[in-house]
């Protein structure tokens, strides 16, 4: 297991090593590194379905970018191992194809307003040919991405004013 | 027979998914032991068999879900609740709104928060500690830059501990988490009273 100064959340947030939020964050070690491990699950999991680890690092690159966590984007970003996946990573990019299409507008639509999800969007990844638990496997990456990148920012708040 | 809520309430409604829960006899050995399913325990909720597609991220899921919400020391789980309640308005999360509202009120043993938050929502008015908490916790559901440094000065001026404050930003962004998969994957509906019973989030 990686020590708290290793992981994601500490290095994204930009905490410093004996800085007073890094030693709060120990009494939630546990929570640390649970994180840590639903992050490999994530985007690098044993099974990746029809999802690429290469499709989802630039799918995670493409989020952090629609939430403007720069540093966040080059983390993910340096993942994309798969050069036709690089072009993805740009939230202007409307992608090609009716399934890789209806995949980024439903990342982008659950990652910057999930309010506005609807069973269309559900029936438009069907009718793509994107099957249900790869539904299910996309939707748990944007949803964890989600979770990751707002504890990351509200850690590097509580460094700037302490 | 069932209709799909829109309105937020404090009563618990039921789930319905959009995508097809994985089948028990067809469950592989990782999908039951995800599930913990045992000889003597085949309930599992249709929203946890829904993500027993993803098995993997289940597995950690659980677990870290239940450590934010309920490890001792640090915020109160009620506060922490209201952390949960935040984020599932602002993500328009009618049942995890429902759950958490329903927690709440068992901890709190009071109805007197969440009448005000399922009122006047995004512009309730609360006491000064539980103010700071709300707002903060639906900014950082926003948008995460959304939150800002005046927000964290803000928490810390009630007196909240750095402890405390890990504890809200954890249980606000979880809920990120958890309605991204329970408004998008399903929809909360009312059948007959008694048929409802809640899914944890």
């Amino acid at each position: 297991m990686s020590t708290i100064e290793n992981t994601t959340l500490a290095r994204m947030a930009g905490l410093t090593s004996n800085g007073a939020t890094m030693s709060s964050l120990r009494v939630r070690e546990k929570v640390v590194a649970m994180t840590e491990a639903a992050e490999a699950a994530a985007l690098a999991p044993n099974d990746p379905g029809e999802l690429s680890h290469s499709l989802r690092a630039a799918l995670a690159c493409r989020a952090a970018r629609l939430n403007g966590d720069a540093t966040l984007a080059d983390y993910y970003g340096a993942k994309i191992s798969d050069p036709a996946d690089q072009a993805l990573a740009d939230p202007d990019n409307p992608g090609t194809g009716d399934r890789l299409r209806t995949l980024l507008d439903f990342s982008d639509k659950v990652t910057a307003s999930p309010r506005e999800a609807t069973e269309a969007d559900i029936a438009a990844l069907t009718s793509a040919g994107v099957s249900e638990p790869d539904i299910v496997r996309l939707c748990e990456l944007i949803a964890f991405l989600a979770y990751q990148y707002r504890v990351i920012a509200g850690l590097a708040l509580m460094e700037k004013t302490a | 027979m069932s209709e799909v809520l829109h309105k937020f309430t404090k009563t618990v409604p039921d789930w319905r998914p959009r995508v097809s829960p994985v089948r028990l006899n067809e469950a592989t050995k990782e999908q039951l032991e995800a599930l913990q399913v045992t000889p003597s325990n085949t309930k599992v909720s249709d929203y946890v068999l829904v993500l027993a597609h993803d098995v993997e991220t289940l597995k950690i899921r659980s677990p870290l879900f239940n450590a934010i919400m309920y490890d001792r020391g640090g915020l109160s789980r009620a506060e922490r609740e209201v952390g949960a309640v935040a984020a599932s308005i602002i993500n328009r999360c009618v049942y995890c709104a429902a759950v958490h509202a329903s927690r709440h009120i068992q901890l709190e043993k009071s109805e007197e928060l969440m009448d005000v938050i399922f009122a006047s929502g995004e512009f309730s008015r609360l006491d000064p500690r539980n103010q700071a908490i709300f707002d903060f916790a639906m900014r950082l559901a926003k948008s995460p830059s959304d939150a800002t440094e005046a927000d964290m000065n803000r928490l810390r001026d009630t007196g909240m501990s750095d402890e405390e404050i890990i504890d809200l930003i954890l249980s606000s962004s979880l809920f990120g988490w958890a309605n991204r998969l329970m408004h998008v994957l399903g929809d909360p509906i009312r059948r007959s009273p008694r048929h409802a019973k809640a899914n944890d989030t």
